[in-house]
């Protein structure tokens, strides 16, 4: 089972709500998680509504029975310096390069190497053991990370850049990182909306995903609207076919007397709610032809506040959403 | 209290207005937004370029259009009902190009042949960081020096930042003037001896990941480009200006959720203290109640189950289900109306544009004239 959960999705699709909450969730049961933030947005922070996270794994959440979701917000430039740290002994230099504007220049020069930072730092945490308990340090990880249109070029980075580095410890490093993220270790997951273009965005993606081996999970369907008018009524409802005279007679019959312009007014918003409602199942067919396992969250009316993210956090456990079982390190 | 309004379709007429930016972070509808813009200017019968950036090629999918390529395209409109002078051109950036065509516009055809063919070149030209914001902007300011068009509609990047476009000009020509490429290759000199043996270790460092040929590839891109630098410079300083005269405005587009019109505020500042004429803001796919019950309160929950379990009865169950969704439409209103407050306490002198969400996606002109006629109020 997976322990290493990469969360894409289009801009706007709510991929941090949906990353936060999916964490939350594997922490159930005294589990240990680690969020990680990728793009330095800060949109973790924001999330959670706390100050700038610093460049370190900071405790922000927890769950039933002990479990505890801790975040890192990855910081490009502290991840270079940290990297080189590895294989070269830089001092105080390190600090100072940085200053100068080094570090992006470096990663600017060869762009790839921003993604190579970032996702061996996330190997990093999901191979780090606890050196006391001989266990790993976080039972999942879950990368909030960069969106479907560069999902696969973000993972298979170290492949395209195998070249760069032909030999040493950079280029084990980078072999470490490739087998990682093609294994079943890794579960990639698509979060989408029911729309034409997230939906399209979403198939593309799958399709790259499974062209380079790379693992998919789930499409998670966020935002989805809850159906209010009876499955046998939508069609109805949708073509402005409802009786109106008759649910006039309903609404009075349960002490509402409304004017005829308002029962249209009612009945105007139910028809686009039922249109809403049968696109989405249009556009869920669809997503359902990929074969892919799907995981539906709803339009929280209120918005994603942290009592918000433990509530979508439940949806997906009674989806089936489970912590790994925790791995005993041979 | 109520944000002043923002009438964007007077705003595209308005002869005075020859370019608009749209920005936002991504995902809020920033390119159907530019292009209804667009659309709107059309039929108010102005010449309207749409210029779009972004790869997913999304306008090219609102405008029913195929590839876009690197110079506008004339979209025919169907003008029934509108002015029949006004006409709409559509085109999706093409980073690289418009790269290798400022560099052509800088230098003779030799020195231009050999920086295209310099790999330092080509990484710089498709994946610096704020290449794509940068030369939006280049190609605002070849659009605009045509003079061809009565307004031009600018889409940006959806970038880590929306404003990228306006750093990234400078943030370039800090790479480009070599001072940290010759420090790589010769760490040993001048100032940069302060840092000493842990320099050099560092020089090593990115050489072994980035590799010694891509470093001297810089060195020599950096000897071709010298002349063209002062050139670029000032070109880039003159587009800067153009973004701040007052023929230009900025439109800033979120969507009522609270990361959206986070960025949003930030966008609003960073513009208020560039000195960009910021326009307002557009408050995309809103909720609003159905205008005719627009005062009615939502039935209490009892009232809604008492209907909807009535099984004698289909009406009483449709009856409890149109109540359902009025009750839920006017939490979603409510919820959206403060999130707009919020916005207007910390900007109360921002103009505020909501526009309701359509039923149905956006896919061409006809739809982007529905939404253009949400976007004003004549």
């Amino acid at each position: 089972m997976a322990r290493l959960h990469i969360v894409t999705g289009k801009g706007g699709t709510g991929k941090t709500t949906v990353a936060a909450a999916l964490a939350l969730a594997l922490a159930v049961g005294g589990r240990r998680v680690l969020l990680v933030e990728v793009e330095e947005r800060q949109a973790l922070a924001r999330l959670f509504d706390l100050p700038p996270l610093p460049y370190a794994e900071t405790k922000i959440a927890v769950a039933a029975d002990g479990g505890q979701v801790r975040a890192l917000a990855i910081d490009v430039e502290a991840a270079l310096l940290e990297y080189f740290q590895m294989f070269y002994n830089l001092g105080i230099a390190g600090r100072a390069l940085r200053k100068l504007g080094a570090v992006e220049f470096a990663t600017t020069l060869a762009p790839g190497l921003r993604d190579v930072l970032l996702t061996g730092k996330v190997k990093e945490t999901v191979t780090r053991t606890d050196p006391r308990t001989k266990r790993r340090a976080y039972d999942a990880i879950v990368v909030d990370a960069p969106p479907t249109g560069r999902i696969v070029p973000f993972l298979n980075v170290t492949i395209a850049m195998a070249d760069l580095a032909q030999r040493g410890p950079i280029k084990s490093q980078s072999e470490g990182v490739a087998a990682l993220l093609h294994s079943p270790q890794t579960a990639v997951h698509l979060v989408t909306l029911l729309e034409d273009l997230p939906v399209a965005e979403t198939l593309e993606a799958a399709a790259e995903l499974r062209e380079a081996n790379l693992p998919i999970g789930s499409i998670i369907v966020n935002d989805v609207t809850d159906p209010l008018v009876p499955a046998d009524a939508l069609d109805a409802a949708a073509t402005g076919q409802l009786d109106q005279a008759a649910i006039a007679t309903a609404l009075a019959g349960a002490g509402l007397s409304y004017p005829p312009g308002q029962v249209d007014g009612l009945l105007a918003q139910t028809r686009d709610h039922a249109r809403r409602v049968l696109k989405e199942y249009d556009l869920e067919a669809t997503l359902a032809g990929t074969g892919l396992p799907m995981l539906t969250l709803p339009h929280l009316v209120d918005g994603v506040d942290l009592g918000g993210l433990y509530e979508l956090a439940a949806m997906l456990t009674d989806q089936g959403v489970r912590p790994a079982a925790t791995e005993l390190l041979p | 209290m109520n944000p002043p309004p923002l009438d964007l379709r007077a705003l595209v007429a308005d002869p005075t207005v020859r370019v608009l930016v749209t920005c936002g972070s991504g995902g809020v509808g920033k390119t159907t937004t530019a292009a209804a813009l667009a659309v709107a200017a059309a039929d108010a019968g102005r010449k309207a370029a749409v210029l779009t950036i972004d790869p997913a090629k999304r306008l090219a999918q609102s405008l029913g259009v195929g590839e876009l390529d690197n110079t506008p395209r004339r979209v025919e409109l169907d003008t029934a009902g509108a002015d029949h002078s006004g006409e709409l051109w559509a085109m999706m950036l093409d980073t690289k190009r418009t790269f290798d065509d400022m560099v052509a516009a800088h230098s003779t055809p030799e020195r231009a042949a050999e920086i295209l063919e310099n790999p330092f070149y080509q990484a710089i030209s498709t994946s610096f960081s704020g290449t794509q914001e940068y030369m939006a902007m280049e190609k605002l300011a070849n659009l605009a020096a045509t003079g061809e068009y009565d307004l031009i509609v600018v889409d940006t990047p959806p970038s880590r930042s929306s404003l990228d476009f306006l750093d990234a000009p400078q943030r370039l020509s800090a790479f480009m003037d070599g001072r940290m490429i010759r420090m790589l290759l010769t760490p040993g000199r001048g100032v940069m001896r302060v840092v000493g043996a842990g320099l050099t270790l560092f020089a090593r460092a990115v050489r072994s990941v980035i590799g010694g040929q891509l470093l001297s590839d810089a060195a020599q891109f950096v000897r071709l480009f010298e002349d063209l630098f002062g050139g670029f410079r000032e070109r880039a300083k003159s587009t800067y200006q153009l973004l701040r005269q007052p023929g230009t405005a900025f439109v800033v587009v979120a969507t009522p959720e609270s990361a959206a019109l986070r960025e949003a505020s930030y966008f609003a500042e960073r513009l208020r203290s560039d000195g960009m004429p910021l326009a307002g803001l557009v408050l995309n796919r809103t909720h609003p109640v159905d205008a005719a019950v627009a005062d009615l309160p939502a039935a209490s929950a009892e009232t809604i189950a008492g209907l909807e379990s009535d099984a004698e009865r289909p009406a009483a169950e449709l009856a409890g289900a149109a109540l359902a969704v009025h009750a839920q439409r006017a939490a979603i209103a409510e919820q959206e109306k403060r999130m707009l407050l919020r916005v207007s306490a910390a900007h109360p002198e921002l103009p505020v544009r909501q526009v309701p969400a359509l039923p149905v996606d956006v896919h061409d002109v006809d739809d982007l004239r529905v939404l253009a006629t949400r976007m004003g109020d004549g």
